[in-house]
C-alpha cells in the first residue's frame, strides 16, 4: 500500500504535453485538494503502482464526483498525463462545468445520445489518448442507483482490443456514492476509500463476456 | 501562564513522558527480556501519541480560548465523519445530514466558544433532534424511520454535544472561588481541562493494565474481549488516587472531591469504551479509522472522553457552586 506522496518523487517526469495555463492548473490542484478533503478519500495501491505509462483507470460509478476523485487520487505526475472519459450531456452544460472539463480535467466529453458506427466512443477516447495520455472510464456506462456494481458495456472490452498495448487497472469506489448521491447537489463529508488494483489485459482469444466479467470482478475483488 | 502550578504541571507532564519514551526505548532496543514484543510495540506507538497530543494541546492552549474550541471542534467534526460513514444511512437522510454537519455542529461550538451555555446545553439535545425528525420525514422515506433518526442523534450527541463540555471547561468561571487559587486567572480553566485529559488517558491506560495482570471475569465477553471487571475497579482506584495526588493543579478541588471526580472519570470512559465497542461490533469492524490508511480512528482515541467530558463539567459546577454562562 502506498499513499501517492510517497511515490510521487520517484516517478519519471511526465511527457511535455499538457498545454493547459498555469491558472488551469492552480485550479486542478486547488480542486484536487478539495476534493480529497471533502470525500475525506484514502488511496490504496493494492498488487499496483502508481506510473505514467499508459493506462486505462476502470471504475465503478456511484456519483459525479467520481471522476474528480479519481483523478485527484493519482500523483500529480501520472494526473498530468490522465483525462478523464465523461458524458457530454452532463459536462457540457453550463460555463463552470464546460470550463472545468475542457480546461481543468482536460476531459474527453462523449455524447451518450448520439454513437454512431462511423463515430463509435472507442474510436474517438483512442483518438484523444494518443500515444501518451491515460484515460478513467466507468463501463458502467451511468451512475448505479443502489450502490451495486452493474454490469459492464462493452467499450472496455473494444478499448482493449484495439489497443493491447494498454494496461488495465481497476478502481473500486467506495461510500462516495453517499457523499454525493444521485439527484443530490450538495455533499456530506463522509469517508471514502478509491482502491487501485493491479493490471489487466484482454487474453488471447477471450470472448467479450467473459472478459467483461472478469474486469466486473476484478473492481469488486477490491472491495474486500 | 507563569503561575507556578502550570509551570508544575508542564514539567512533571514532560518529565513522566521523557522518562516513558526512555525506558520504551531501552526495551525497544533490548528485546531478550523475555517482554511481549508486541506489548512494547504498543507501548511506543501510544507513547508517540501522547506526545503528540500533548504537543497539539500545548499549541492550542498557548494560542487561547478560541483556538482550543476550534481545535476540540475539528475533533468533533471528524469523529462525527466517522460514526456517519459506519453507520448505514439511506437516501432519504442526505439533506438533514448536510445541515447536521455544515450548520448544526458549527454553530454549537460557535455557541460554546461565546459561553452561551443556556443556548448550548439545548442546542443540539432538543433543536437538532427537532430537526432531523422533521427533515428525514419530509424526505419521504419512512423505511426504519426512527433508527435512523437516532443513529444520526447518537452520533451528534456523542462526537459533538458531550465531547464539546471539554472545552466549555475553559469558560467556567473556577478562578478564585477557592482560597488556594486567587491569583490563578484563565491559566486555571486549562489546567482543569489538562487535569481532565490527563485523567482519561490514565484511567484507559490503567485498565488495559490492571486487565492485563489480574483480568479474570470479562464484562460482556460479546461486546469487548478485553475490558475486564479487575479493569474498571483498578483503573477506578488508581485514577482516583492520581486525581487526589495532583488535586493542586485542578483549581476548584479539594483531594477528596479530585478523587471522585477521578473515580467518576474512569467509569465514564469505560462506559465510552463498551458503547463504542458494542457499535463496532455490530458494524464488524475493529476500529473506527479503518477507512483511513495507517492509523485508527479519531473515534477510537476520544471516546472515553465524549463520556468522561460532560459528567466532569458538571461534577466542577456541583463542587464549584459556580453558575456557567
Amino acid at each position: 500500500m502506498l499513499s501517492p506522496a510517497d511515490t510521487a518523487d520517484r516517478l519519471p517526469p511526465p511527457p511535455a504535453s499538457s498545454s493547459r495555463s498555469p491558472l488551469c492548473r492552480a485550479a486542478g490542484l486547488g480542486l484536487a485538494a478539495l476534493a480529497r478533503l471533502l470525500a475525506g478519500s484514502s488511496v490504496r495501491w493494492i498488487a499496483s503502482q502508481p506510473d505514467t505509462c499508459q493506462r486505462v483507470y476502470f471504475a465503478n460509478h456511484t456519483s459525479h464526483l467520481d471522476a474528480l476523485i479519481v483523478w485527484s487520487s493519482l500523483p500529480q505526475a501520472v494526473r498530468e498525463v490522465t483525462r478523464p472519459v465523461a458524458a457530454k450531456d452532463y459536462w457540457a452544460r453550463g460555463f463552470v462545468r464546460r470550463w472545468l472539463a475542457e480546461e481543468v480535467f482536460d476531459a474527453i466529453l462523449i455524447d451518450r445520445t448520439d454513437i454512431k458506427v462511423h463515430q463509435s466512443p472507442v474510436d474517438l477516447m483512442l483518438r484523444e489518448a494518443g500515444a501518451t495520455h491515460s484515460l478513467i472510464v466507468f463501463p458502467e456506462g451511468s451512475r448505479s442507483v443502489t450502490g451495486e456494481v452493474g454490469e459492464f458495456k462493452s467499450g472496455l472490452y473494444y478499448l482493449a482490443k484495439k489497443r493491447p498495448d494498454i494496461e488495465l487497472i481497476p478502481v473500486h469506489i467506495d461510500n462516495l456514492n453517499r457523499v454525493l448521491p444521485r439527484g443530490e447537489f450538495l455533499p456530506v463529508p463522509l469517508l471514502s476509500c478509491i482502491s487501485f488494483g493491479p493490471p489487466l489485459w484482454l487474453e488471447r482469444g477471450e470472448a467479450k463476456l467473459d472478459f467483461l466479467a472478469r474486469a466486473r470482478r476484478a473492481v469488486l475483488a477490491l472491495k474486500e | 501562564m507563569n503561575d507556578p502550578r502550570t509551570i508544575a504541571l508542564v514539567t512533571s507532564v514532560l518529565a513522566l513522558l521523557t522518562a516513558a519514551t526512555a525506558v520504551g526505548q531501552f526495551l525497544k532496543r533490548h528485546p531478550d527480556r523475555g517482554l511481549d514484543p508486541a506489548a512494547i510495540r504498543t507501548f511506543n506507538l501510544r507513547l508517540r501519541g501522547w506526545w503528540i497530543l500533548c504537543t497539539v494541546l500545548a499549541a492550542a492552549f498557548w494560542l487561547g480560548t478560541t483556538a482550543t474550541v476550534v481545535l476540540f471542534g475539528l475533533v468533533s467534526f471528524w469523529a462525527l465523519r466517522e460514526f456517519i460513514t459506519l453507520t448505514p444511512t439511506r437516501k432519504g437522510d442526505h439533506r438533514a445530514l448536510f445541515w447536521v454537519f455544515f450548520l448544526f455542529t458549527p454553530l454549537h461550538y460557535v455557541l460554546v466558544g461565546l459561553n452561551r451555555y443556556d443556548i448550548f446545553s439545548v442546542f443540539l439535545p432538543v433543536y437538532a433532534t427537532l430537526f432531523v425528525l422533521t427533515r428525514v420525514a419530509v424526505a419521504g422515506d419512512y423505511k426504519r424511520f426512527l433508527e435512523r433518526t437516532a443513529k444520526i442523534q447518537a452520533g451528534l450527541v456523542v462526537c459533538v454535544y458531550c465531547l464539546s463540555f471539554a472545552p466549555a471547561l475553559l469558560q467556567l468561571p473556577v478562578a478564585g472561588t477557592s482560597t488556594a487559587t486567587t491569583a490563578a486567572g484563565p491559566s486555571a480553566n486549562f489546567r482543569l481541562l489538562f487535569f481532565l485529559i490527563l485523567l482519561v488517558q490514565f484511567a484507559d491506560c490503567m485498565q488495559y493494565v490492571w486487565s492485563r495482570m489480574l483480568g479474570q471475569r470479562l464484562v460482556a465477553p460479546a461486546v469487548s474481549s478485553n475490558r475486564t471487571w479487575e479493569g474498571l475497579l483498578g483503573s477506578a482506584a488508581s485514577t482516583a488516587l492520581l486525581a487526589a495526588a495532583l488535586w493542586w493543579a485542578a483549581p476548584p478541588f479539594q483531594p477528596w472531591q479530585a478523587a471522585v471526580a477521578g473515580l467518576v472519570v474512569a467509569v465514564m470512559g469505560f462506559a465510552g469504551g463498551m458503547t463504542m465497542s458494542a457499535i463496532k461490533r455490530d458494524r464488524g469492524v475493529k476500529d473506527y479509522g479503518t477507512l483511513v490508511v495507517g492509523h485508527g480512528g479519531v473515534l477510537d482515541r476520544i471516546d472515553s472522553m465524549c463520556f468522561a467530558a460532560p459528567v466532569f463539567y458538571h461534577i466542577t459546577l456541583l463542587i464549584t457552586g459556580a453558575r456557567p454562562g
